[in-house]
């Protein structure tokens, strides 16, 4: 019962903030609002025992990525909004597409049928510690994507230089 | 737990296109003329093409895989390079966009494509298109003091990057039905479970965001501001390459791992490719504005190329291929005219070229028909080669929505003919003639020629 | 123990509202922040999914994703500061130089 009860609070405040999150006029409302939402994630993450990949979202997303988007707000003093032509007309068509869509998705997810059951049980991922069985998949199973994910961190750094130097 | 060293034979033509990019990196700081870059960078592409036929295999677990098919879109993407490199070199000088890291980025984003085109795994699959992505992305804004190119690089973005969250949503159920990522495996497992509607649904959701890189509907609307704003060069690397990788994945996807299910998927694409082909050619009818006028006629190429997928065996499956490949170079012609003109954007531009610069307009003329489908040009072979391998398969109907389009798209490529015979020049068009420029032309006519004539060359 | 089934609901919700999100907002930063809404909530079915199928591919996956999400980040504000320099160039305050 009691997991139960957490998880309803989760998905409650995550549901609640992650339409506080879209709806924001200023961006940084937005993205503290965002904080909040990793910190809930995370505190998922180690409901589902995955203690690493909670350090891991608070670390990256909360630490990095977000720290990135208030450097660029702040240094650019966006508050002003740099905007685009919208996708979709306005707010009452996109919730009546949203919640249609939303239907359709949770009609076809309940016809889920789950896969073949593997061999990381939990009491085999706690014998071995979540960061070293994680770890050592990372590095002989899951090698090659790991240096490709390499070249993409490469990348983001020269990309990110290339554009944003200073106008010539 | 001991892991052997992984083969590394396999891989051999990636490592090498990434070290070259890693080299050509260092070589902007000591090198003040591009120029030896773009060289350094045709002489990995000689080096690639070099040990790519001795690197068949499969390694690293069985998620990559390295066999005559990736070979194929592997020798398509290096075309594409060594034309793009071929396109850059006096384009780039002109517009003032010099930057060194232009050609190791085309060297990274065409890595990813070789990774996409070899990868037997969605987790392999999915960080090679983000490499490519992400170096397209910036190859697009390079002209960084061009708000076009700005606004072109961030609309590219927005919906890649948008496109990849809907693919990855996909993969998520995907796993949560097959416990895998492993394509081989999915089609193992989906086999011995009957066909839920999640499973549709992380279909739907694969195959849309596949057809945001191919530039097919639903997805299309990045491409004619994107191919408008980006540096030409770019555009025309954009418009083969990340549209090759998309179908070469698209083939490897949906032939492996959703081959049992082969039903439930053809109607999802039938319908992604018949709106594609709508959207492209009768759009591209109103375009004054040549670059976007290409950029609704790639769209309406990657619709004819679906219904090679669409037809679903080993025949459409090898005439999409051919396909591709044929476009590739009388794609690539078409924009190194674009580029050749010291003003070509407009389609008006073209007005008299014919008695102005004839050599040039026969050129264009030749790239149009090509486009066009009609013979003796290539293009016309691979259109052939497509609705057969589709009647083959049962699908005429589909054959004939997609000759009466192709009909229509005669009218927009020949009204630059049209233009550029049947109209008086407004004034000499200024040309801006290079070797290197000269070269692709070269390549590129002659291919196109050589495949029409002799189609073997391509096929078998 | 809670079903599988919740945490996939509750990620198919996440996803849409990121989805309504990027959609309707001209924000560019909001729709970049309604991007990584949607990428986390694919992080929570695969995370969900890799524990209820005892198998470690899904959280692997999610590391990955990460690094992308990242290096997503990094470039799209980038092409973002670029923008905005050009803009303030030339004092133009609206995206209008291109229709769709």
């Amino acid at each position: 019962m009691l997991p139960k009860i957490f998880f309803g609070y989760f998905s409650i405040a995550m549901i609640f903030v992650s339409i506080l999150i879209i709806t924001r006029r200023n961006p940084i409302h937005s993205i503290l609002w965002m904080l909040v939402l990793f910190f809930h994630i995370a505190g998922l993450y180690l409901f589902l025992n995955a203690e690493f990949l909670a350090a891991v979202q608070m670390i990256l997303y909360a630490g990095a990525i977000l720290v990135l988007f208030l450097f660029v707000i702040m240094m650019l003093n966006l508050r002003k909004e740099v905007e685009v032509e919208r996708f979709l007309g306005e707010w009452p068509i996109a919730v009546f597409v949203g919640g249609a869509t939303l239907v359709l998705v949770i009609m076809a997810l309940t016809t889920l049928t789950q896969g073949p059951v593997g061999q990381y049980t939990v009491e085999a991922i706690q014998a071995e510690t979540h960061v070293k069985a994680l770890g050592k998949a990372l590095y002989t199973e899951y090698l090659y994507p790991f240096e490709i994910a390499s070249l993409i961190l490469l990348i983001a750094v020269v990309g990110a230089m290339v554009l944003a130097k200073k106008r010539t | 737990m001991n892991m052997p060293f992984p083969n590394l034979a396999p891989v051999t033509p990636e490592i090498i296109l990434s070290i070259a990019a890693m080299l050509l990196l260092l070589m902007e700081l000591v090198f003040k003329n591009k120029g030896v870059l773009a060289l350094a960078g045709l002489i990995a592409v000689a080096v690639t093409l070099y040990v790519l036929p001795s690197s068949f295999g499969t390694t690293f677990g069985g998620m990559f895989i390295s066999d005559s098919y990736s070979m194929y879109f592997k020798l398509i993407f290096m075309i594409n390079l060594a034309l793009t490199i071929l396109l850059s070199l006096k384009y780039l000088q002109r517009e003032k966009a010099e930057c060194g890291e232009y050609y190791s980025l085309l060297l990274f984003a065409t890595t990813g494509m070789m990774i996409m085109a070899s990868a037997r795994d969605f987790i392999v699959l999915y960080l090679g298109l983000e490499l490519m992505a992400l170096s397209t992305y910036v190859l697009a804004g390079i002209k960084r003091n061009d708000i076009k190119s700005n606004e072109a690089a961030l609309k590219y973005f927005l919906l890649g990057a948008f496109s990849s969250a809907l693919l990855l949503y996909g993969i998520s159920l995907l796993y949560g039905l097959t416990t895998t990522t492993d394509l081989y495996k999915i089609a193992a497992q989906l086999q011995q479970s009957e066909v839920s509607t999640t499973l549709l649904l992380s279909m739907i959701l694969i195959a849309v965001a596949f057809s945001f890189k191919i530039a097919a509907a639903p997805f299309h609307m990045w491409a004619p501001d994107v191919y408008e704003g980006a540096p030409t060069s770019i555009t025309a690397f954009m418009s083969v390459g990340p549209k090759a990788a998309g179908f070469a994945v698209i083939g490897r996807v949906f032939y492996v791992a959703f081959q049992n299910v082969q039903a439930d998927w053809t109607p999802i694409l039938i319908g992604i490719a018949i709106l594609t082909m709508a959207v492209g050619n009768i759009l591209a009818i109103a375009q004054t504005n040549i670059k976007r006028m290409l950029a609704y006629s790639s769209i309406a190429h990657a619709g004819y190329m679906l219904v090679g997928i669409i037809a679903g065996t080993a025949e459409g499956q090898q005439a999409m291929m051919t396909y591709m490949l044929i476009y590739a170079f009388m794609n690539m012609g078409a924009f190194a005219v674009v580029i050749m003109l010291e003003k070509g954007d407009e389609i008006k531009d073209y007005e008299g070229l014919a008695k102005t610069r004839p050599v040039i307009a026969a050129l264009m003329l030749v790239f149009m028909f090509s486009l066009t489908g009609i013979p003796p040009t290539a293009g016309f072979v691979g259109k052939f080669n497509i609705f057969m391998a589709a009647i083959n398969a049962g699908y005429v109907w589909l054959v004939v929505v997609a000759v009466i389009f192709s009909a229509i798209s005669a009218y927009y490529y020949l009204r630059v003919v049209m233009n550029m015979y049947m109209r008086e020049p407004a004034e000499t068009a200024a040309i801006n003639p290079s070797p290197s420029l000269g070269l692709a032309l070269v390549i590129s006519v002659v291919m196109v020629f050589v495949i029409g004539i002799i189609p073997s060359v391509v096929i078998g | 123990m809670v079903p599988l089934n919740w945490y996939i609901m509750l990620s198919a919700i996440i996803f849409i509202i990121g989805a309504v999100g990027f959609l309707i907002r001209r924000n560019i930063l909001i729709m970049l922040i309604s991007i990584e809404l949607m990428l986390n909530s694919v992080n929570i079915s695969f995370v969900a999914f890799s524990h209820y199928l005892q198998d470690l591919r899904g959280q692997i996956f999610v590391f990955f994703i990460i690094t992308v999400a990242a290096a997503e980040a990094a470039i799209g504000l980038a092409i973002l500061v670029s923008l905005f320099r050009n803009k303030v160039a030339i004092q133009t305050d609206q995206v209008t130089e291109m229709k769709g």
